[in-house]
């Protein structure tokens, strides 16, 4: 018979593991208990913020309310007090916008330019600015900002709005620049030779060819820059003045505040509104972030 | 177009890849530059594309002067190895890309599109992105590419190292035909000896950044100048002999060989020297007897390759590879004549390696 051979009808390939096998069971305690680790202060949070005061003050803050309310939401964003100012998150959420949206255009345009010549257009002192960008993306930020603060001072934009966007473009080149470089220059070298000899000049081949196949790196530099200078506090602290705090300063004062009653509701209710924008971010991207991440870090 | 290079010299650093390199390519000629990696065959291409800088010397396109011209000023198209389409664009996209660039007319732009479409048979693929393509269907339209630019010179850059063997016969075939059809001038580099053989016009055999023969492949083959010209091509390699050239003889470790139908370049002098003949220029059986030298041996190793027998033998000690038909019957073990003349071998000098 056809069939007689014993061998054919054989499974092949490594045994299948049970599913309670023990190596199993390690990884998925594992995945469960750190699962529960940054969950659970998230669930305290919103249950938390859905509840008014009086049920805040019964006690048990894992119980969730039966009553749920949106008072405290409405609050944060309108009517939280920071010192006598009590116009609730709203101006500091659009002041990081203003912050967040210049800072990330024009840090990304610049370095995405620079990074595109370092790695394609080699000058005579290209080896040198790479090696200062390299350093320069390792300093700690502290060392800068009193010289920043007399520069923008000079400048006549301290204590603006303007100043933030500033140092946060300037802070963001080195690091965007050498992602951007390492990621063009892992693209196929016949492929920039190709366009040279189909006529395309530096912007033409920066913008038909290589942005285009870019798109990668360029959510990555986006995922970088816009939670980067969204979670920054330091900077606004430093260089927005007082009456231009961006969201995270404002949080802080929010929650930190020393008058009155400690509305728990409404500072749970304040801190997932400043989160919101990068969380969104990071769920609408995280597939290109991976992507590109790993296509930048490949060459160097 | 001819081509004129003068005394090319290109240096990375301390590192000189081109070394005072010159040479003269004649319109409508098929030069292939052929050698291993590392050459320089590549480097020269890209001075000539003008995608390097060159360190020193002029190149010369049509008589004029382009050294420091930008790529697309000097009347050339290029096809790269690894195709180096823009994955972003169709294949029309691909193919226009240059020419929307140069502001050139839409009913123009789409009368060369039509015609490089014909003659590379890439119709049916216009609306297609090159991830949707095959190896070879991305070669022809990269060929594609330099076509409708109506340029006078074609630069090959290993264009079908990337493609498996069948194709790559096809397409070597349809590279010909393309040279025969348009007639302009065109450089080819390539480190296999077949596509150089069959393609070119002549052939440039580098090495480390020298020229060491620039002939037809029919002389490159029948007159190699020195020993590495002469080891590169032919496959299977040719045997070399290393012993002294005596009066009218060679002997290579006690076996005297007779040079006297040699065709020497110079003078007959006694010295030490290399003796190379190639293993299809050995005959065996009864031929072998006819050759002025001939001797019985045994055979070392049969390679049955279908059309051809390779066949590995002592003479003198030395190995020496036998061409013989693919349906020869030999097998290891046996008794066999072999025997060769002189006027078939190449010798060459000891010290020099030049031919003698």
């Amino acid at each position: 018979m056809a069939m007689s051979s014993a061998t054919a009808i054989n499974p092949s390939g490594a045994k299948p593991k049970p599913l309670f096998a023990p190596g199993r069971v390690l990884i998925y305690t594992l995945l469960i208990v750190t699962s529960i680790y940054y969950l659970v202060p998230l669930y305290v949070m919103i249950i938390t913020s859905l509840k008014d005061l009086e049920m805040i003050r019964e006690g048990n803050i894992f119980i969730p309310t039966l009553r749920p309310t949106f008072d405290a939401w409405v609050k944060a964003w309108s009517a939280a007090c920071t010192g006598l100012n009590c116009t609730g998150l709203a101006p500091g959420f659009w002041n990081s916008v203003f912050i967040t949206i210049p800072s990330v255009i024009v840090s990304i345009a610049v370095a995405s330019v620079s990074g595109y010549s370092l790695a394609n257009w080699p000058f005579k002192l290209a080896e040198w600015c790479f090696t200062i960008l390299l350093v320069g993306s390792f300093i700690p930020y502290q060392v800068f900002l009193y010289p920043l603060v007399i520069i923008t001072r000079e400048m006549g934009i301290y204590s603006t709005l303007y100043a933030v966007i500033f140092v946060h473009t300037v802070f963001g080149l080195p690091i965007l620049t050498l992602l951007f470089r390492n990621y063009f220059a892992s693209l196929p070298d016949e492929l920039f030779k190709a366009a040279r000899v189909d006529g395309a000049g530096y912007w033409r081949i920066f913008f038909s060819v290589f942005v285009p196949m870019s798109l990668p790196i360029f959510t990555v530099a986006v995922i970088l820059q816009v939670t980067g200078i969204w979670n920054d506090f330091l900077f606004g602290v430093i260089y927005a003045g007082p009456t231009n705090y961006p969201m995270t300063v404002q949080l802080n004062n929010i929650v930190n505040s020393l008058q009155g009653v400690k509305e728990y509701n409404v500072e749970m209710a304040a801190t997932i509104l400043t989160g919101l924008v990068p969380l969104t971010i990071y769920f609408l991207s995280g597939k290109y972030f991976v992507r590109g991440i790993a296509a930048g870090a490949v060459k160097g | 177009m001819t081509i004129k290079i003068n005394d090319l010299t290109l240096t990375f650093g301390s590192v000189t890849v081109l070394d005072k390199l010159n040479l003269d390519i004649a319109d409508g000629e098929f030069l292939v530059l052929l050698g291993p990696s590392g050459c320089g065959k590549s480097t020269l291409l890209n001075c000539i594309a003008g995608l390097l800088d060159v360190s020193e010397g002029q190149i010369f396109i049509g008589g004029k002067n382009v050294t420091w011209e930008e790529p697309a000023q000097r009347g050339i198209g290029m096809v790269f190895q690894s195709y180096a389409l823009y994955p972003q664009m169709t294949v029309e996209g691909n193919l226009t890309f240059g020419l929307k660039i140069a502001k050139m007319a839409k009913d123009e732009i789409e009368k060369r599109v039509a015609r490089a479409a014909e003659i590379l048979q890439i119709g049916p693929l216009l609306d297609r992105k090159p991830a949707a393509l095959s190896g070879g269907q991305r070669q022809r339209v990269a060929i594609g590419r330099a076509l409708v630019r109506d340029v006078d010179v074609f630069l090959f850059d290993e264009p079908l190292s990337n493609l498996d063997a069948k194709l790559r016969a096809d397409l070597r075939v349809e590279i010909k035909r393309l040279h025969q059809r348009l007639k302009n001038t065109m450089i080819y580099v390539t480190h296999d000896q077949i596509e150089a053989m069959t393609l070119a016009d002549r052939i440039a055999i580098m090495k480390s950044g020298l020229i060491q023969q620039l002939a037809s492949p029919a002389d490159i083959y029948n007159r190699p100048v020195n020993k590495y010209v002469a080891g590169f091509i032919g496959s299977p390699e040719m045997t070399m002999f290393k012993g002294e050239l005596r009066g009218n003889a060679f002997e290579v470790n006690g076996v005297s060989i007779p040079v006297g139908d040699y065709g020497f370049d110079g003078g007959r002098a006694d010295r030490p020297a290399w003796f190379g003949i190639r293993p299809e220029h050995v005959e065996t059986g009864d031929a072998a007897k006819a050759q002025p030298f001939h001797l019985e041996t045994t055979v070392d190793i049969v390679e049955p390759m279908g059309s051809d027998t390779l066949v590995w033998a002592k003479v003198g000690g030395e190995d020496l590879r036998i061409r013989m038909d693919g349906q020869a019957r030999v097998g290891e073990g046996d008794k066999i004549f072999v025997g060769f003349t002189a006027a078939r071998a190449h010798m060459f000098d000891q010290g020099t390696e030049k031919r003698l």
